[in-house]
């Protein structure tokens, strides 16, 4: 017995250890839930690796950083005045989303609608990989300390990323959404057609569970549909490359992703996603009031009334848009209100109700003599002067034909 | 190339300080953790299983083969979001096979290494395949062409690592 035990020893022992690895193999897949605590072995492995990861990341980045902040500045100056020309351009087309998006809101309000944004996201460093073609994963530098938990969603600026999957005390695993375990609720732009988004073992993604018979064009963009709980609606995941028949009824349609996946730097863990419904405030009733006020000749009020708004006007915005009304300069009011000048001094006098972008200060200080304009006026004097900040009425105060017995409107 | 049959007096049995035993499979490791990041044809490479065929080549020594083979496995599957053991399961047989066949061949020049490291590549993927598919359950696609290209690829990087080893192993 001693000899055979002796004379395949190695074999044995092989047996044993391959045994042991298969047992505990067994164990974990059968054992995996969501609220199973990480294993030990990972925080180790995690543990031991992280550091150099961070080290040489640190390194790389600081290199890079000096290199291109103290001495690489070639050509800095004109793309400065490139991206002041854009930043110009941007500012015109923000007033007019954000338009857009003010309707939206009230009609949202008037369906009872209630919607998810992002509020809070935690920016993070991707310090490494698996290192494994068939695990799509990377590890980020902000854990548990950071606030961040399983299932937060991870993005970039050009489009969702994956989902946190275990979280360490300084560093987080990321499941990228071209891994094969990985699913997420899409929807298609303009066909609004809905399916489930899942990476292949290649690491490609494929939309599924689309009918064969509809029609999906290549380019179309898709995006999240909100549907997994994990992802916030309407993020952008990647377009559509390739349509082909898949098995059953339904098709196959691989997606193009938005974020360079195989090369992630920078990501941002969304840490608080907010649900709101939009406030009847910002309904039309609210400024059907606000373009009456704004339109009718104002109510002559006691002196003081009259001196503290007008010192309240002074004083909240010196120098503001206000002293270049439409009536004191002569030109259209939505001219002011759209530049970028206009923006940065408004900023300050932002309310709840103001969506930041500027327009609306061009129009709240004008008239001294209206409740409107006095801060310390009654509450409703002083809603009518938050909701007079929302762009709406800008259109509405636009009025060609000037009020000749209006106080405040000098000829 | 040349691929000799040895007998068991005839080869040399080698043997690596402690810190080379601990610090190569660790930056093994992390190199491949790393790498892909910054040149996503790295993952094409198995660094893990390089240094693996490289210690049981050199050890000849079936037991601590496989357990090197079986430790530096578990370790990079730590870093994956796959169960425990896919890895671990896959080099233990490598480290097991490379370290007896070691035994009777010899494998000290380039030529039988460069074949060595594309037969344990082939070994490694086909164990990984059928754990991975039979016991897991993972949706995974076999492709020869693939298999084999990334053979030769880690075959010829494989000659490098192992000229690097060289210079720490040291002779018993």
């Amino acid at each position: 017995m001693e000899s055979v035990l002796g004379r395949y020893r190695n074999l044995i022992v092989l047996v044993g250890v391959l045994f042991a690895q298969v047992l505990g193999l067994a164990i974990q897949v059968k054992r995996t839930t969501p609220s199973e605590p990480t294993r030990l072995i990972r925080i180790w492995a995690v543990g031991a690796v992280a550091p150099l990861e961070k080290a040489l990341v640190w390194t790389q980045s600081s290199t890079s950083n000096i290199w291109h902040n103290y001495f690489y500045l070639r050509g800095v100056r004109a793309e400065n005045r490139a991206l002041k020309a854009q930043i110009e351009r941007m500012s015109l087309e923000r007033v007019r989303i954000s338009q857009d998006a003010d309707q939206a809101r009230r009609l949202q309000a008037l369906l009872g609608f209630k919607e998810q944004f992002i509020s809070l996201t935690l920016a993070a460093q991707v310090i490494g990989g698996s290192g494994s073609e068939l695990s799509r994963s990377v590890f980020i530098d902000k854990g548990s300390r950071d606030g961040v938990k399983p299932d937060m969603a991870v993005i970039t600026a050009d489009g969702i990323v994956g989902k946190v999957l275990h979280v360490y005390h300084a560093t987080s695993e990321v499941l990228l959404i071209n891994d094969q375990s990985s699913g997420v609720g899409a929807i298609l732009d303009q066909t609004r057609l809905q399916g489930i988004l899942n990476g292949t073992p290649a690491g490609e993604l494929v939309l599924g569970r689309v009918m064969s018979d509809e029609t999906v064009p290549a380019g179309e963009m898709v995006l999240t549909s909100g549907g997994d709980g994990i992802f916030p609606k309407g993020l952008p995941i990647g377009k559509v490359s390739k349509v082909t028949p898949g098995s059953d009824l339904f098709l196959n349609i691989h997606v193009r992703p938005a974020a360079d996946l195989s090369r992630l730097e920078e990501v941002l863990v969304v840490t608080k996603i907010d649900e709101r419904q939009a406030e009847p405030a910002q309904t039309g009733a609210a400024r059907a009031i606000d373009i009456l006020a704004a339109r009718l000749p104002g109510v002559p009020s006691k002196p003081e009334n009259t001196e503290k708004a007008a010192s309240a006007a002074t004083a909240t915005a010196p120098g503001s848009v206000g002293a270049k009304t439409p009536a004191a300069t002569g030109a259209p009011k939505t001219t002011h209100a759209a530049t970028p000048d206009a923006d940065a001094q408004s900023k300050p006098k932002a309310t709840p109700h103001d969506n930041g972008n500027g327009a609306p200060a061009a129009r709240s200080v004008p008239n001294p003599e209206s409740p409107a304009g006095d801060s310390s006026g009654p509450p409703s004097a002083k809603k009518a002067t938050a909701s007079s900040l929302s762009p709406k009425p800008v259109k509405a105060t636009v009025d060609p034909k000037p009020q000749p017995d209006s106080p405040d409107t000098p000829h | 190339m040349a691929i000799t049959y040895t007998s068991g007096e005839q080869v040399e049995v080698y043997r690596f300080s402690i810190p080379a035993t601990v610090l190569i499979p660790l930056a093994a490791v992390f190199l491949q953790a790393f790498l892909p990041l910054r040149f996503p044809f790295f993952l094409i490479f198995d660094l893990p299983l390089l240094v693996t065929i490289g210690f049981a080549t050199a050890r000849r020594n079936p037991l601590a083969g496989l357990l090197t083979g079986g430790l530096i496995g578990i370790m990079q599957d730590a870093l994956t979001h796959q169960p425990i053991g896919l890895y671990g399961i896959s080099k233990t047989v490598v480290g097991f096979g490379a370290s007896s066949l070691g035994i009777k061949l010899d494998v000290e020049n380039a030529g039988a290494r460069f074949l060595i490291t594309i037969f344990f590549f082939v070994v490694h993927e086909v164990v990984y395949f059928m754990i991975a598919r039979g016991l897991v359950g993972m949706h995974m696609a076999w492709s020869w062409p693939h298999e084999l290209l990334s053979g030769v690829a880690n075959a010829v990087l494989g000659v490098l690592v192992f000229m690097l080893l060289d210079r720490v192993k040291q002779r018993t």
